[in-house]
């Protein structure tokens, strides 16, 4: 130890007012409001569309010529439509088509999405042919391309889905295959392809899992789009069968008799923009949380 | 009175993970006339020190608190209006990143006279004869051409010769240079330093040069300060700091530049360890943890900056006073 | 440079190629047999058959695929199985309502998102930020046809200020074709607009982090001068692209908007097609609506050099 008696520093007054930081729940939620509102309303809406036949529905194809465009009452909550059908239940079962719908093309567009691209951002001989041909399909709006394709067949849901999965997996693929080409190139990658790890291996043991984050977002980002697709062919009735009480459907029918009882158009016109709106606040948030992560503090 | 005094310079951001003390009550001056070297390691605050003077940090995110005063004018008290008066006017200031620091989409002429319009009153004519006579200044060879050429046509190099007539045209008493040579190539490194002095002694500019590199430090600057986790831990004039270092952390940082003629291992000299978090509240001596001598009286008590010989001072218990007469 | 740009011009040409392939073996890619679909539930297997020589499915596909593309080359899209009228006949009446639709509709569209864009991005993090966030993620998740209808119940069924439906052509006058355009393309509008302000304002607040932004304010530019001088001008590529990429949206969403204001278009054609199966009217239909596509975007890309001198072809 020293024998003289050294100056010492003294400490300086914070320039902030001290502030704690959030910690818990309370951060979790105000750090991800919207995407929380977006998953509790989905929820709600899973909940709806498993458990619609005990929600104080009936049928909802049951046709009753005597209650023909009630207006809302104990009985009938949204009132029936022109050919006497009880619009809450319908508005209740067609929750399920369009979640159906949703999650189906986002899994589909995904998976398919995802080998298109890694083939194509692996094997650079089919890269250009492929991408040429994700080009073509992208020049076609997707919502053209759609009609075109369900047009051409028996409307059912499973081909609404098929048509509107074709429209949406370019999306996935170029994502896919830019991510691939960023990291094929990257010192871990190298690596395994020197220790002769198989193309197979590499892309799912390296690459993959990289590029899951941004399939994620875009695959909601998709659901959310899926979901008016099938509703706008189900509108110009190309869409989901009539036989099948869908959002879309009960608003084509109601086209008829806007100007008298709008409500049969409003109500499913809501629970649609809801369910959208809900999807994609939800990606949104994952968006926004994948940034932050990229993000370092100053 | 000095140009510049800095009184207790204080910059604090608020982070997700607490309040970053990013600068924590630095105090140096700059004389008319004058080269100050900054030096220190990446992230020791020193070019959060020139944009504190800039003012150019994020507002809701950074603070300042002390005195900058320029000419006896405290910066930190003017209104935003009057500080983009400050601004390229009073202080220029130039970038690392040459190849960047351009905007693109404009031609170099235009950035140049942008400066001159933004400070200046006088006819476009006017604008553009300075502008042009800048550029020749700063050796741009054929300058009325490259006048209407975009950044990206032009060297890296070139480009920083750009930057530093942008910077100067309005004549600024002090520029401020933050790693202006960092990005370059060796030869064009000592050419643009060259630069900088001949315009200092046409112009009598005062020059802030912050680097991490001990070479520039040598050539180039009358005074250093060495800055260490937000703090000024030494001071002296650059020869002197060169030959004889007080701070453990300056002489730790002398041994790491390779030498020519040395013994020849090849090796350079590393300081272990890592920069204290500077979002954590600090007892004792900022750089104990990675000191060698460091006592239990460093880790206990934080040293204050004390004169060791004349125009030298330093902040290390262990560092005794030169005994004078 | 003309040369480099003919070039690009060049480049489209096989994916135009694409898509005419891929309009055409629609058909075939769809699942089921379209003879059978067209003919109906109900037809015997020879009125199957006739159909099927009619629709030419009788032919190999490359011989059929072959005279398609030479009749396409002359201008020729094939007739409506329904009315016997040259697809481009029909389309050709139908083209004013449309390009009004969605001329008025991009013209709107970019003149509101492009202010909204900046002001969020000036304004980063305030309540105009959020708002404007907001209302992007709102304009994305509300179907067009869904908001025709909200608009239609305010403004045509409720105030009754403009007209339920139908379209007025510009030789009725410029007042009364604008007005049965105002709510059409204001229900067509929103998503675009939502799509353009939200791309625009990331590509900002993007480019206000740039080192350039940096150096502008340190020579004293205030934030206007910052803003509209040195941010902007960098964000007119990205902004002209989404603008051009969002053509897309115009087109899908004119089928619908069309269909709910009963406008006399091309998309209203593609609608009735659709559900009398009139083929030929649907495969001219798409492919025109693909290629002005292609063709919007393949002219964005040409201006690029405009906005970007480091852009070159």
């Amino acid at each position: 130890m020293t024998l003289r008696n050294p100056p010492i520093a003294e400490a300086l007054p914070p320039v902030f007012e001290e502030r704690t930081p959030r910690t818990g729940l309370a951060a979790l939620i105000l750090g991800n409001l919207s995407t929380s509102i977006g998953l509790f309303v989905l929820f709600l809406l899973l909940l709806i569309a498993i458990f619609a036949p005990w929600l104080g529905t009936v049928d909802p194809l049951a046709i009753d010529p005597t209650l023909r465009t009630r207006p809302p009452s104990a009985d009938h909550f949204f009132g029936t439509d022109k050919l006497g059908r009880d619009l809450w239940s319908r508005v209740l079962f067609g929750t399920r088509v369009s979640l159906i719908v949703g999650f189906a093309v986002a899994v589909a567009a995904t998976l398919l999405g995802v080998l298109l691209g890694m083939v194509s951002g692996y094997v650079r001989v089919l890269d250009g042919l492929l991408m040429r041909a994700m080009d073509a399909v992208m020049s076609i709006p997707s919502i053209l391309l759609a009609i075109a394709l369900v047009a051409l067949t028996r409307p059912s849901v499973l081909n609404v889905i098929i048509a509107i999965t074709v429209a949406e997996i370019p999306r996935v693929a170029r994502l896919v295959r830019s991510v691939v080409l960023s990291l094929r190139d990257l010192p871990y990658v190298e690596a395994g392809v020197v220790s002769g790890s198989s193309s197979a291996k590499i892309l799912r043991r390296h690459i993959l899992p990289n590029a899951i984050a941004p399939i994620i977002v875009q695959a909601t980002y998709i659901c959310a789009s899926a979901m008016i697709i099938e509703a706008t062919l189900s509108f110009i009735g190309a869409g989901t069968p009539a036989s099948i009480p869908s959002w879309g459907n009960i608003m084509a029918e109601g086209k008829a008799l806007w100007q008298v009882k709008p409500m049969i158009v409003l109500i499913p016109a809501a629970f649609l923009s809801v369910t959208v709106l809900a999807v994609n606040m939800v990606g949104d948030g994952l968006r926004d949380a994948l940034d932050s992560r990229l993000v370092k503090d100053v | 009175m000095s140009l510049l005094d800095v009184r207790n310079l204080q910059t604090h951001f608020r982070t997700r993970g607490g309040v970053n003390r990013a600068v924590e009550g630095v105090s140096f001056h700059v004389d008319a006339g004058e080269t100050l070297a900054i030096v220190g390691e990446s992230g020791c605050g020193k070019s959060v020190t020139s944009m504190s003077i800039m003012r150019l940090l994020p507002e809701n995110a950074a603070r300042s608190a002390g005195e900058i005063l320029l000419n006896g004018r405290n910066l930190l008290d003017l209104s935003e209006a009057q500080m983009r008066d400050v601004r390229g006017n009073e202080i220029g200031m130039i970038f690392q990143e040459p190849m960047t620091s351009l905007n693109p989409v404009l031609t170099v002429g235009a950035q140049v006279k942008e400066t001159v319009a933004l400070h200046q009153s006088i006819p476009s004519a006017d604008v553009h004869d300075r502008a042009l006579r800048m550029l020749e200044l700063v050796g741009i060879p054929d300058a009325a051409r490259r006048m209407t050429e975009y950044p990206h046509q032009l060297s890296g190099g070139m480009r920083q010769r750009i930057m530093i007539a942008l910077a100067l045209v309005c004549q600024p008493k002090l520029l401020i240079a933050d790693e202006p040579t960092t990005a370059l190539d060796v030869t064009i490194q000592a050419q643009i330093l060259e630069l900088l002095r001949d315009i200092q002694r046409e112009q009598g500019t005062s020059i802030i040069l912050i680097t991490h590199d001990l070479g520039v430090v040598a050539e180039a600057t009358d005074r250093t300060v060495v800055m260490y986790a937000g703090r000024k831990i030494e001071e002296a004039p650059t020869a002197t700091l060169l030959a004889a270092p007080r701070h453990p952390y300056t002489q730790g940082l002398l041994a790491a530049v390779p030498r020519l003629g040395g013994d020849g291992s090849g090796r350079l000299a590393e300081i272990p360890g890592q920069v204290p978090d500077m979002r954590k509240p600090m007892t004792g001596c900022a750089f104990a943890n990675r000191c060698a001598q460091a006592t239990d009286f460093c880790r206990a008590h934080a040293p204050a900056l004390e004169r060791k010989a004349p125009g030298h001072i330093a902040a290390c218990h262990l560092a005794e006073p030169e005994i004078l007469a | 440079m003309l040369k480099l740009a003919f070039k690009r011009i060049l480049m489209t040409v096989p994916v135009m190629f694409l898509v005419a392939l891929l309009v055409f073996s629609l058909l075939y890619l769809a699942p089921g047999d379209p003879a059978v679909v067209f003919a109906g539930d109900q037809a015997t297997p020879e009125q199957i058959e006739m159909t099927r020589q009619r629709m030419g499915l009788d032919q190999p596909f490359v011989q059929r695929f072959g005279t398609w593309l030479l009749n396409l080359a002359q201008g020729d899209l094939g007739t409506s199985l329904i009315s016997n009228v040259p697809v481009a006949k029909l389309i050709g009446q139908r083209l004013e309502p449309t390009l009004s639709l969605t001329l008025l509709t991009l013209v709107w569209s970019a003149l509101v998102a492009i202010p909204l864009a900046i002001l969020a991005a000036w304004k980063r993090g305030s309540l105009i930020d959020r708002g404007v966030m907001l209302l992007g993620v709102a304009g994305f998740s509300i179907p067009i046809f869904v908001l025709a209808y909200i608009l239609s119940y305010v403004f045509a069924l409720e105030l009754r200020w403009l007209p339920v439906q139908g379209y007025k052509p510009l030789s009725d006058g410029l007042w009364p074709w604008f007005r049965s355009l105002i709510m059409p393309a204001a229900a067509l509008g929103a998503g675009y607009v939502a799509l353009i302000s939200r791309i625009g304002r990331t590509a900002l607040v993007e480019i206000m982090q740039q080192d350039y932004i940096r150096t502008a304010k340190s020579k004293g530019a205030n934030p206007r001068i910052v803003l509209f001088r040195h941010a902007l001008k960098n964000a007119a590529v990205p902004i002209s692209t989404v603008i051009g990429l969002g053509v897309g949206l115009l087109i899908g969403g004119a089928v619908v908007t069309e269909t709910v204001f009963a406008l006399p278009g091309v998309g209203r054609l593609t609608a009735d097609a659709i559900l009398r199966r009139d083929y030929p009217v649907i495969q001219g239909v798409v492919l025109l609506f693909s290629f002005s596509y292609m063709l919007i975007n393949l002219a964005v890309d040409l201006l690029y050099p405009i906005f970007d001198p480091r852009i070159r072809y």
